[in-house]
C-alpha cells in the first residue's frame, strides 16, 4: 500500500524549543496538538483495555452457546448485539476477537519491523555486495502478489496464532527495510559517526549507540502503520478461512461466518467489519500524527 | 539512457530469477504433491505404484534438479496441468485473463481519474472544507477492509435495493448483442466500485502530496512573479511536474491492486485470475496457484520496468544517478 505524506491539520509552527527540551518532548508536544492522532490513540487505548479485560467485561463466555436463542436480533433475549448461528453472544465474541486481532496485529507488526530494521541496517551499514543482495531480495518480495502467497501459506501452515503472526511478519518487512537503509546511509557519513569511528568505537557500538537511535523516527512510524496493516491482513486471511480458525473468534472469521447468513441476519456482518475498520483507521490516524510529529518529511 | 535501461533490465532479470526460486520453494514445501493427493483419493493404490509414480514425476530428484526441470517447462510455456479443472493451466489463464483485465482496467480508470483530480484540487485548495473531506475520505478508503466493503455493497445494492446482481458475470438466458453487453456492465458495477475505492484513496493522497511539493518550488514562484495567469501557472508549470512522480505509483501500487482484485473477484464470484487463484489454493491445485502467482509477479516486474523507463524519459535527472 502506498502511503505518503499527507498532513491533515495545518502543522502548527513548532513552538520555540525551550532550553534543555529533548527531541521526544518536542515530538510529544507536537503530537498532542494533532487532534486526529490523539483521537486515534484514545480509541486504541480503549480497544486494548477492552481486549485485556474481556473476561471481566464480556456478558457471556465466548464459547457459550444459547441454542434457544440462535440468530437473536440485537437487544433480544439479553444479547446486546444479538447472537450468531450457534447462539454465541456477538458482543462477547467481538471482545474476545479483539484480543486475537490486536495480538496478531502488534506481534506481526513487531516482527515485520524488527526484520525490516535488521535488513535495513545491515544493507545500509555494510553496503556493497551485501546491500545489493538484500535490496534485490526486498525487490523480490515487493513484486510478489503478497496476499496470494499468504493465502497459500495460511492454507497449509495457518490456523494457529503463532503461524499467522510469522507468516504476516515474514512478508511485511520490505517497507521498513528500505526506509531504515535510507536513513542509515544518510547517518553513517555524518560527523558524529565519523568521530565515533575515529575514536575506535566498534561496529556494534556505532550501530546501536549512534545510528539506530537516530533512525527511530521512521521505525516507529512504520511500526504504527504496520499494526493496522497486519490487522487488516489477518482479518482478510481469517475471512477467507485460512487464518485464525473457529472456535477461536477473530473479527475476520466472524465476518466469514456472518456471510453465510447475510440474507437472513445481516446485522451479524456489521460489527466485526466495523471493528476492523475502526481499529485500522485509528492506527493510521495515530501513525500519521506520529509522522508529522517526529519527521514530517518522511515518505511513508 | 540505454545504459540506464540496460541496468534496469538486468536488475529485473535478477528479481525474476529470485522470484522463481522463491515460488518454486513454496511449491515444493507445501504439503500435498500430485502423487500424495492421488493416493489420498484412491486408498487401494499399492506402495510400488506410488514409488513408480513418484519416480515418473521426478518427485524424488534433488530439489535443484526439479527446479531446473520446472524452469525449463515454464520457459517452454508449459505451466503444468490443473488437477481440478483437468486442463492445461495456460488454457485456464487465457480464459480468465480477459475478465480480470476488464475489472482491473475499469477500476483503474475510475480510481485514477477521480483520485488524481480530487488530489490535485485538494492540494490547490489546501485546508479548504473540500480538502478536509477528501483527506478524511482517503483515510476511510485506506482503512476499509475490501471484503467488508464488498459485503456491505452486496447487502445494500443487491439485497435491500436489488439494483445490481450480487455476483457472477452474466445472467443465464440474456439475448446476445446489446442486452448481453448491458448485462455484463451491470455485473461489473459493484466489483469495480469496490476495487476502485481503495486505489482511489492512495491516488488522492499521492497526487495531493506531489502537487503540494511542486507548488512550493522556485520555478512556480518564478512563473507567478513574471505575471503569468494563475491558470497557466497551475496547469503548465505545477500540474505537469506534479504528475511525473505519479507514474511510479502506477507500478508500485500494482501488487496491492492485484491483491485487491483477488479479494474482490472472490467476493463477487467474478471469474478472473483472482478467483482462480483462491479456488486453486483451497482445492490443493498447486500448479494453478503457482502459475497465477508467477503470472501476477511477472506482470508486476514488467510494470515496474516500464514505469522506471517512462520516468527516466520524462525526468532526465533520473538517468544520471
Amino acid at each position: 500500500m502506498a502511503r505518503n505524506a499527507v498532513t491533515l491539520a495545518p502543522v502548527a509552527p513548532a513552538a520555540p524549543a525551550q532550553a534543555g527540551e529533548g527531541y521526544w518532548r518536542i515530538a510529544w508536544r507536537r503530537l498532542r496538538k494533532h487532534h486526529l492522532a490523539m483521537g486515534g490513540l484514545m480509541v486504541i487505548v480503549v480497544l486494548i483495555a477492552a481486549a485485556v479485560f474481556a473476561p471481566w467485561i464480556a456478558p457471556y463466555r465466548f464459547e457459550q452457546i444459547d441454542l434457544l436463542n440462535r440468530f437473536a436480533r440485537p437487544f433480544q433475549a439479553g444479547h446486546l448485539l444479538g447472537t450468531d448461528d450457534l447462539g454465541h453472544d456477538v458482543l462477547t465474541r467481538l471482545l474476545y476477537a479483539g484480543r486475537v486481532s490486536l495480538l496478531v496485529g502488534f506481534a506481526a507488526a513487531f516482527s515485520a519491523v524488527a526484520l525490516g530494521t535488521l535488513v535495513g541496517v545491515v544493507a545500509g551499514f555494510y553496503g556493497g555486495i551485501i546491500d545489493n543482495i538484500l535490496m534485490r531480495l526486498t525487490d523480490i518480495v515487493l513484486t510478489l502478489p503478497v496476499f496470494g502467497v499468504l493465502l497459500l501459506l495460511g492454507r497449509y501452515f495457518g490456523g494457529g496464532l503463532i503461524a499467522i503472526i510469522v507468516i504476516i511478519g515474514l512478508f511485511g518487512w520490505t517497507v521498513t527495510s528500505r526506509l531504515v537503509r535510507g536513513e542509515i546511509l544518510k547517518l553513517k557519513h555524518l560527523d558524529y559517526s565519523d568521530a565515533a569511528r575515529a575514536l575506535g568505537a566498534s561496529e556494534t557500538r556505532i550501530i546501536f549507540r549512534h545510528l539506530l537511535p537516530n533512525a527511530m523516527a521512521p521505525i516507529i512510524v512504520a511500526a504504527t502503520l504496520d499494526v493496522g496493516g497486519a490487522i487488516l491482513t489477518e482479518a482478510a486471511l481469517s475471512y477467507f478461512g485460512v487464518g485464525i480458525q473457529p472456535p477461536t473468534p477473530s473479527w475476520g472469521n466472524m465476518l466469514q461466518n456472518a456471510q453465510s447468513y447475510l440474507w437472513t441476519s445481516p446485522w451479524l456482518a456489521f460489527w466485526p467489519g466495523m471493528m476492523i475498520f475502526l481499529t485500522v483507521l485509528c492506527f493510521n490516524f495515530f501513525g500519521d500524527g506520529l509522522r508529522d510529529a517526529l519527521d514530517p518529511r518522511l515518505k511513508i | 539512457m540505454y545504459r540506464y535501461v540496460g541496468r534496469r533490465l538486468l536488475q529485473s532479470l535478477v528479481v525474476l530469477a529470485g522470484l522463481s526460486v522463491l515460488l518454486f520453494t513454496l511449491l515444493v514445501y507445501t504439503p500435498g504433491d500430485p502423487v500424495e493427493l492421488l493416493v489420498n483419493a484412491l486408498p487401494d493404490v499399492q506402495p510400488e505404484d506410488v514409488a513408480r509414480l513418484r519416480r515418473y514425476y521426478g518427485l524424488d530428484d534433488p530439489v535443484y534438479v526439479r527446479y531446473f526441470k520446472w524452469l525449463r517447462s515454464v520457459a517452454h510455456g508449459d505451466l503444468g496441468y490443473s488437477r481440478t479443472y483437468a486442463q492445461p493451466v495456460t488454457r485456464l489463464i487465457r480464459q480468465r485473463l480477459g475478465n480480470t483485465l476488464q475489472l482491473l482496467s475499469a477500476a483503474f480508470v475510475i480510481a485514477f481519474s477521480v483520485g488524481v483530480a480530487v488530489g490535485i484540487y485538494s492540494a490547490l485548495h489546501q485546508y479548504s472544507p473540500l480538502d478536509y473531506a477528501a483527506t478524511l475520505l482517503s483515510f476511510v478508503g485506506l482503512a476499509m477492509p475490501v471484503f467488508w466493503q464488498g459485503i456491505l455493497f452486496i447487502l445494500v445494492f443487491a439485497v435491500w435495493l436489488p439494483i445490481f446482481p450480487a455476483g457472477g458475470m452474466l445472467t443465464p438466458g440474456v439475448a446476445e448483442g446489446w442486452p448481453a453487453l448491458a448485462d455484463r456492465l451491470r455485473h461489473l458495477v459493484l466489483p469495480t466500485v469496490v476495487l476502485a475505492s481503495a486505489g482511489m484513496a492512495s491516488w488522492v493522497r499521492y497526487s495531493r502530496s506531489s502537487m503540494l511539493e511542486v507548488v512550493r518550488q522556485d520555478y512556480v514562484r518564478t512563473a507567478r512573479a513574471k505575471g503569468l495567469p494563475e491558470r497557466i501557472v497551475t496547469r503548465k508549470h505545477a500540474l505537469r511536474n506534479a504528475l511525473i512522480p505519479i507514474i511510479t505509483l502506477f507500478a508500485l501500487s500494482l501488487p496491492a491492486v492485484l491483491d485487491g482484485a483477488v479479494v474482490t473477484e472472490t467476493i463477487f464470484s467474478w471469474p478472473g485470475m483472482g478467483l482462480l487463484l483462491f479456488q486453486a489454493v483451497l482445492g490443493h491445485d498447486h500448479a494453478v496457484a503457482m502459475a497465477v502467482l508467477l503470472f501476477l509477479a511477472v506482470a508486476t516486474i514488467l510494470a515496474n520496468l516500464v514505469a522506471d523507463v517512462a520516468y527516466a524519459l520524462v525526468d532526465p535527472r533520473i538517468r544520471y544517478e
